[in-house]
């Protein structure tokens, strides 16, 4: 395989910038190892077929000695909750089989303003419910580390992108750990932003006040250059901050961690997580006191309640957010037997066109936001929601960042959890305090678990606003451990290159 | 609190407009009530005096100029419609009322 | 459908206390919509558009567009707030109210529940008889409208229709439903005090601008509750909300015919339905829409896509000190500086035409003669037009019209001419004289040349005038009248031949 498509995002800006590569040669590299392995993979739902004429137009400016961001011709993949006009947009789901939309997200408006080349679209849960990539409806995507594994979720899609090579970045959402929860089961880096750090103008809503947009990458100093780029307030999203941002490369390229006070979230830290997570999570730990960090542990006793919370608003703000779909303005259409009313072919529509985790958090959300219910329910979820800030609130009183494992265990067997919804629901444990609060959070690869030889992650969180400190500690930790592996995790990753051969002999590329 | 009935279900899958077979139905009775179950945990924290947060980031930002700036053409309106007539958006007869 | 039986107005109210409450949508003329900034169609500006050209994407809820709030329907509705005599809320919030409706992109409507901008507040309402009433307003919050269907199939109407047309260029014109508490002791003025409310809505947002405020339009629309309670009862009765009538004399008559409706099966010993009524401008009658049911569960809440709104309070006392003068104040005012009657203001007021009098007061006329202007020859063409006598000329015109009968260049009869031109848009009424020549002919030489004329044809008329039969000299006049065609003063004319008639004896 090409070695282009090993390079990191900051190395290959590198040789773009300096000549040595160009970007049309770089995005069909990219392209190549789609064509190679996606069809064991399946990372990708679309492939952007104007890719190659994007990289040659940035190669032309270049040319022209135009000023070029930091990023200009790398090519970045986009998970297909972010619209993209031109290119079809799904969100997962069959209900927007085909639909192309005629606006770009905020993100991706950027991401193509950097004069970035999206490879196209990668696979996720259905509107992004869900842990492991299986809630697609076009078939889940496959954990590079073993093809019969879940790649996480619900943004599996760009983290395999990422793992597998196919892409140097990606962009990503998380609700609840759709960006974390992939990164450590793939052994790849991502980030959940301060929410309205980044616009999600754009953005398919699953929570609204949950969601945000973040990068995927295979370093913390990639996630930081693309974070850089998709950062900042954003008009057409009333939520998003419209405080300046620090730079979040500069932060990773200064990474000093003497001083820094680390928590330890004492309930995060439990019996409940796999050993070998425990174990790489704990070897970190020490890793950073030995550079100079203060370890601490802090106490978040509201977290328990976090979940419970969380598959509250999430379904309720789900269940109104996905109303839309109803057949009248785009998407599938599906009318009765013998035709029917307006109501009746919308409720058909919803019915063929959603699956059944969506189904199920649409009845769930409805319910709780029901007459009589709101209080119990939804209300309630909202007071859990202040007392988890408060916890943080105390936490950082304390420390400068917290860190937790990322996710409970290493991948699980695809199929394995499908059909018991409260256990998949366990896999958020550690990330969704961060979306309650609006936090910002980042997964780090740890290492191997020793028991199954997965990658295990361990996530750091900040206060609001205090992303760069998660680029810092996160940058840090990352160069003690490549100094010790001797190279990057991923690296260690199973070559594809056999799938390969056996895809394209059973032509299934 | 939890125990939720099949008609329920049947009503809420009304109110989300979503024609659930019955076998959906029997299957989402069991597992909501499940859920639930697990989610009614909130309320043992959710006291009065604790204050519900709606947004997780206050904020106070301004609020939008009133300037035209963005408009779908016709065209980019109706480019996603399962069925127009060049201007409009087409759906089968109504059988409620305007709200 | 059977009709109702109604009883007679008056033994319903003897019977009978009608308790009414009313909801105003106001859509207010900003550029852009509530949450967009897509063109918007209640601003004379963007009017009239074609189908689906004034959309963004969250006005047709396309996948991840999200609301964006338009700072200045916040301000208008502050200023409505304030003109309404609400406290303003230092925060205030948008919440969803969710409902499936193929006109509503999102299927659901961004609206204020438990958080309204603006609160308690009181109006002071004139009835057209002079009576005066002070409507408790309970909220008006802001909100945002749908789209438009078109029922297509046989009838025109929903029910019969083969399929449905949807525009969602209405989608998102900024609303402000103004809500009153219950009002109760109007009695048999309970349908002229609807009325009579709604033209003061429409007072209030005109004077402050903020809505083109036509009711054919649907730029102001009422829905009216109705109940009713045997006299010396407390408890309310159960009420009918009639939805979207859409003009002052049609909010009059469905309360009208509501009480008499509900007055019948009340007697009858029925009971009457909580239900959405439909008003038919056609029949003046109002028929069941659906029962309020458990259908009506709108699953509010708090839209997490927008912040809570929370005006600067400087900029409320700043809109409160720019409010105009309340209606009712300001007619007690105008009443006196003109010095009309009682009748005189009524026919002024209950014409529409307040403004427009002002306003040609203020251009310099009389207020008589702009009293006469509007309500006579003006209200007269727009009746035969079946139009408004407001807009149909420019205040100033009328002003010079005045002027020009003042300064004797224009008869009565000249200046009605002169004033159809100025509605047909020919110019200003001096352009009018020029262009057509109308002007009165004021040199005697050219009358006296027409009455000799006319003198010769009738040669036996200066004889009966010196027989002392004066009004033999009508013929003449007339003919020279006819002659000048009509550009001569009458009076005049007439003083020339007695004149003659003297002279000549």
């Amino acid at each position: 395989m090409s070695d282009l498509i090993r390079l990191n995002a900051a190395d290959l800006a590198a040789k773009l910038a300096s000549g040595e590569v160009s970007s049309v040669e770089a995005t069909k590299a990219h392209l190549d190892r789609i064509a190679a392995v996606d069809g064991a993979v399946h990372a990708f739902l679309h492939v952007n077929a104007e890719a190659l004429e994007t990289a040659a137009d940035v190669d032309r400016r270049r040319a022209a000695g135009e000023e070029l961001g930091p990023l200009a011709g790398v090519p970045i993949a986009v998970k297909d909750v972010l619209v993209t006009k031109g290119m079809p947009s799904t969100s997962g789901s069959r209900i927007l089989e085909g639909w192309i939309p005629p606006y770009d997200a905020t993100p991706v408006r950027k991401v193509r303003e950097a004069g970035m080349v999206p490879l196209g679209k990668t696979n996720m849960d259905e509107f992004a419910m869900g842990s492991s990539t299986e809630h697609s409806a076009y078939g889940p995507t496959h954990n590079p580390w073993d093809l019969d594994r879940i790649p996480g979720g619900s943004g599996g899609g760009s983290a395999a992108a990422v793992a597998a090579f196919e892409a140097p970045l990606a962009l990503g959402s998380d609700t609840g750990g759709s960006i974390r929860q992939p990164a450590h089961v793939t052994g790849t880096v991502g980030t959940k932003p301060t929410y309205g750090g980044v616009s999600r103008y754009g953005s398919i809503a699953l929570a609204s006040s949950l969601d945000q947009v973040g990068p995927v990458s295979r370093t913390v100093l990639d996630a930081a250059l693309l974070h850089d780029v998709i950062a900042g307030h954003d008009p057409h999203d009333q939520t998003s901050i419209p405080d300046a941002w620090p730079s979040m490369a500069d932060a990773v390229r200064r990474a000093d961690v003497s001083g820094l006070r680390i928590g330890v979230v004492k309930e995060l830290d439990s019996d409940g997580f796999q050993a070998g997570v425990r174990q790489r999570f704990h070897e970190s730990l020490e890793l950073l006191a030995a550079n100079g960090a203060e370890i601490v542990e802090v106490s978040a006793p509201n977290f328990e309640y976090a979940i419970a919370a969380y598959y509250l608003i999430l379904p309720a703000e789900a269940s109104s957010n996905l109303a839309k779909f109803d057949s009248v303005r785009f998407g599938l259409r599906v009318v009765p037997e013998g035709g029917g009313t307006v109501e009746e072919v919308m409720a058909a529509t919803r019915e063929a066109g959603f699956g059944p985790e969506v189904k199920r958090r649409i009845i769930l959300g409805t319910y709780a936001l029901s007459a009589g219910y709101y209080d119990a329910y939804y209300g309630s979820a909202q007071k859990v929601r202040t007392l988890v800030q408060q916890d943080f609130d105390a936490a950082f009183a304390q420390v400068d960042v917290l860190a937790t494992p990322t996710a409970p265990t290493t991948a699980f067997k695809l199929g394995e959890k499908l059909d018991d919804p409260l256990s998949m629901y366990l896999n958020d444990v550690a990330t969704i305090p961060a979306n309650l609060a609006g936090v910002p959070g980042i997964s780090v690869p740890t290492g191997l678990a020793p028991e199954d030889g997965l990658p295990v992650g361990i996530q750091f969180l900040a206060p609001a606003r205090e992303d760069a400190r998660l680029y810092n500690v996160g940058g840090a930790l990352e160069a003690i451990l490549v100094d010790r592996w001797g190279g990057p995790l991923l690296s260690q990753a199973p070559d594809l290159s056999t799938h390969e051969l056996m895809a394209t002999e059973e032509g299934v590329v | 609190m939890s125990e939720i009935s099949a008609e329920q279900v049947a009503h809420l899958a009304n109110l989300a407009r979503i024609a659930l077979t019955e076998e959906e139905i029997e299957h989402l009775t069991t597992e909501l009530g499940q859920i639930m179950q697990a989610v009614e945990k909130v309320s043992e924290v959710a006291t009065p005096d604790v204050v519900p947060t709606s947004h997780p980031i206050p904020l106070h930002n301004p609020l939008r100029e009133d300037v035209p700036t963005d408009v779908l053409s016709v065209e980019q309106a109706l480019s996603g419609a399962p069925e127009h007539d060049g201007t409009r958006f087409v759906v089968s007869a109504i059988l409620g009322e305007e709200q | 459908m059977a009709r109702a039986a109604l009883m007679d107005f008056d033994e319903a109210l003897e019977r009978f206390e009608p308790v009414i409450g009313l909801e105003v949508h106001v859509e207010l003329n900003t550029r852009t919509k509530m949450f967009s900034s897509a063109p918007n169609p209640a601003n004379d500006e963007f009017h009239g558009a074609e189908p689906n050209t004034l959309v963004a994407p969250v006005d047709m809820g396309l996948p991840g567009s999200l609301p964006a709030v338009n700072a200045t329907a916040v301000r208008y509705s502050i200023s409505l707030g304030l003109a309404l005599g609400c406290g303003i809320a230092p925060s205030s919030r948008f919440a969803r109210k969710n409902y499936f409706y193929p006109d509503l992109g999102k299927n659901y409507q961004i609206s204020q529940y438990d958080e309204p901008i603006a609160f308690e507040g009181s109006v002071e309402v004139e009835l057209e008889n002079g009576r005066t009433f002070e409507v408790a307003i309970e909220r008006a919050h802001m909100e945002e409208d749908a789209g438009k269907l078109t029922h297509v199939g046989s009838t025109g109407r929903i029910h019969g229709a083969e399929y449905s047309l949807v525009d969602y260029n209405r989608a998102g014109v900024p609303l402000v439903e103004i809500v009153t508490k219950p009002i109760v002791g109007a009695g048999a003025d309970a349908p002229a005090l609807a009325r009579a409310y709604v033209a003061t809505i429409r007072d209030i947002v005109l004077s402050l601008g903020i809505s083109e405020a036509r009711m054919e339009r649907g730029n102001l629309r009422c829905d009216a509750n109705v109940s009713l309670r045997p006299k010396g009862q407390e408890k309310f009765g159960t009420r009918t909300e009639t939805k979207n009538v859409n003009s002052m004399r049609s909010v009059e008559r469905a309360v009208r015919y509501e009480i008499q409706r509900q007055a019948a099966i009340l007697a009858d010993g029925g009971t009457i339905t909580q239900e959405t009524r439909h008003w038919h401008e056609d029949t003046g009658t109002t028929s069941p829409g659906r029962p309020k049911s458990d259908a009506d569960d709108y699953r509010y809440f708090p839209e997490p896509d927008l912040l809570p709104v929370e005006p600067d309070p400087a900029v409320i006392e700043e809109l409160r000190a720019a409010l105009p003068e309340p209606p009712a104040a300001r007619r007690r005012r105008l009443k006196a500086e003109w010095g009309f009657t009682d009748l005189e203001f009524q026919d002024v007021a209950n014409g529409g035409l307040l403004n427009e009098v002002a306003a040609t007061v203020d251009a310099g006329a009389s207020p008589a003669a702009a009293r006469k202007w509007w309500t006579g020859e003006l209200t007269r063409i727009a009746n035969a037009q079946g139009a408004d006598p407001a807009g149909l000329a420019e205040p100033a015109h009328v002003a010079e019209l005045a002027a020009l009968v003042d300064e004797g260049i224009l008869t009565d009869r000249l200046a009605r001419q002169v004033l159809e031109g100025v509605v047909a848009g020919e110019g200003s009424p001096r352009e009018i004289v020029d262009a057509r020549g109308l002007a009165v002919v004021s040199d005697d030489g050219a009358l006296i040349s027409a009455i000799d004329e006319a003198l010769a044809a009738q040669p036996d008329v200066l004889a009966k005038i010196r027989d002392g039969k004066v009004q033999a000299a009508g013929a003449v006049i007339g003919a020279v009248m006819k002659a000048m065609q009509g550009k001569a003063d009458a009076a005049r004319v007439r003083e020339l031949v007695l004149e003659r008639a003297a002279a000549d004896s």
